[in-house]
């Protein structure tokens, strides 16, 4: 094991693992995060925690990941590189892992002009696979960007996402390669509302042996209305929404018992492609669907780490174990 | 070349407050050729001063003068006989030629008229696009003559990112994705090996690092 995330533990034992995501508030409540994880424990292996997602300022993801580790649940924090450059990313690595993170997710991030604050100066001195490298390099070498040696190491499970859906769709793949050679142990994919699109790329993953070099997680997200899948399709960048689905959902009596249905055949749609790991649920603020999802997806029970995992937990707990 | 583009006349006018004798300053090179601040732009803008003092019934001496570089001594120099009889320079140089003109006369109000934008070419008529960020470290070898530095929304060196669609940014259709560019280019010179291997983190301290950055080769110096 690379670290002690129970993400990486399920997975470990070949197991189909279930992810959930979560976005804190925009204020300072630490309730609002609690109120939310709920929803998440004993429902999913870890839980993401987006980082100022669509540039819109909310509590931080190191924040809001350490309270989830009070609660006990594993939490993947985001990171982008829209924000910090290559100092306060590796200064924010080192805290998150002493406060108990062992997951970190490397995003480049959403630009700042679909955010609140237009007028930012963005960062981006590191792009998305340079952070997943030098994460992997302050784990495994021990040594920060700079070459300097380091003497305890972040020990994170490195995640990485990855959008099928994005162009240039040949060139996707091997992207990706790059960032399993960078470091990467997990991807988490954009929501897969296009299957048929999402198995192309995912046939393109396995003809380069890919899928068993890392654990890929696709993503799903469970929708309320034909207006959020409209409004997916036409104004969230990368995103494949197929017509059919819109006028199906459209058609429905109950608009957010068919978006159940949809996210739950999906869900059994891509577990059947080979090389799936696991399915990153998010719900968009409708935290309270996830459970549901799960269980009528036939997900439930999550394994529960084994008593030998536990007690190294509490033995090496994060005050000590950095 | 340089590409800028005249502030608003208000603007102008706000940093003018208080001043009768004006010199309207053109240069000959970039601002010229993207017709920003030129001898005819500093015709057009001095008739716009001397029409808005009469409108607001002050009076106002403008002079015009342009010169073939702002941003030379030589060049600057010449503006020397007659800058004293006025109370304010407004430069329509780029943001390089108002500093050489406010370095070389050191009693001098020295006021920008344009705003420098970039280095970039005409597009098309009337249309100019950036295409360089002087990083100071040019990787166009590598990237089939596009540069993702200055013309990615996020200057990612391994880019496309997941917002890339239909060849256009996440931030806007009007946006052309530099990484679908320069994946198109390599495939058609036959070298998306190139894309194949990570891009290191760049060094930026060739880009910005303590104050102005400096070229020096002392062969040529005196």
């Amino acid at each position: 094991m690379k670290s002690r995330s129970n993400l990486e533990w399920v997975l470990s034992q070949g197991r189909f693992a279930l992810t959930g995501e979560l976005g804190p508030p925009q204020s300072a409540s630490a309730d609002v995060i609690r109120k939310k994880a709920e929803h998440y424990k004993g429902c999913v292996d870890a839980v993401n925690i987006t980082d100022n997602q669509t540039a819109i300022v909310r509590m931080s993801s190191i924040a809001s990941a350490a309270i989830l580790v009070g609660l006990g649940l594993d939490p993947i924090m985001q990171m982008t590189c829209r924000d910090r450059n290559r100092i306060a990313m590796q200064s924010d690595i080192l805290g998150a892992y002493a406060l108990g993170v062992n997951n970190i997710l490397c995003l480049t991030g959403d630009h700042q002009s679909f955010g609140n604050h237009p007028t930012s100066k963005n960062v981006y001195d590191l792009d998305s696979v340079q952070l997943i490298h030098m994460v992997r390099t302050m784990r495994d070498e021990k040594r920060f960007l700079s070459g300097d040696e380091l003497k305890a190491e972040p020990r994170m499970f490195i995640g990485a996402a990855e959008n099928p859906f994005a162009d240039p769709f040949e060139y996707r793949v091997v992207r990706l390669a790059k960032k399993v050679a960078a470091g990467a142990d997990f991807i988490q994919t954009q929501a897969v509302f296009d299957v048929a699109r999402f198995s192309r790329w995912m046939g393109m993953v396995r003809d380069r042996g890919l899928h068993e070099r890392v654990r890929i997680l696709a993503g799903v997200i469970p929708v309320k209305s034909a207006r959020a899948l409209e409004y997916m399709k036409n104004e969230v960048p990368g995103m494949s929404v197929p017509d059919e689905l819109i006028r199906r959902m459209e058609k429905a009596d109950d608009p957010k018992e068919e978006g159940v249905r949809i996210a739950v055949e999906t869900i059994e749609q891509l577990r059947e492609a080979p090389g799936v790991a696991g399915i990153h649920l998010m719900p968009m603020m409708w935290e309270a669907i996830a459970p549901v999802v799960a269980e009528r997806a036939g997900l439930l029970p999550r394994p529960a780490p084994p008593a030998a995992q536990e007690a190294w937990h509490a033995s090496e707990g994060p005050s000590t174990g950095a | 070349m340089i590409v800028a583009e005249r502030k608003s006349l208000d603007e102008i006018l706000a940093m003018l407050q208080g001043c009768s004798r004006v010199l309207v300053a053109g240069c000959g090179t970039c601002v010229t050729v993207c017709m920003a601040g030129g001898e005819k732009e500093v015709g057009v803008l001095a008739s716009l001063l001397r029409l808005a003092a009469r409108r607001d019934g002050r009076t106002v001496e403008v002079g015009e003068a342009t010169v073939e570089r702002q941003c030379e001594w030589e060049f600057v120099d010449r503006l020397a006989p007659v800058i004293g009889g006025y109370d304010a320079v407004l430069s329509m140089g780029c943001g390089a030629g108002v500093q050489t003109i406010a370095q070389r006369f050191g009693g001098a109000r020295v006021l920008p008229a344009v705003n420098t934008k970039f280095i970039g070419i005409p597009e098309k008529q009337g249309m100019w696009v950036e295409m360089c960020l002087g990083c100071g470290d040019c990787i166009l070898d590598r990237t089939g003559g596009i540069c993702p530095v200055a013309r990615c929304s996020k200057s990612l060196l391994n880019g496309p990112c997941g917002g890339s669609q239909g060849g256009k940014c996440e931030v806007s259709q009007d946006i052309t994705c530099a990484w679908q560019l320069i994946y198109d280019r390599l495939a058609a010179l036959g070298r998306l090996d190139l894309l194949e291997k990570e891009f290191a983190p760049k060094d930026w301290s060739k880009n910005r690092d303590g104050g102005p950055r400096r070229v020096t080769r002392e062969a040529i110096m005196l």
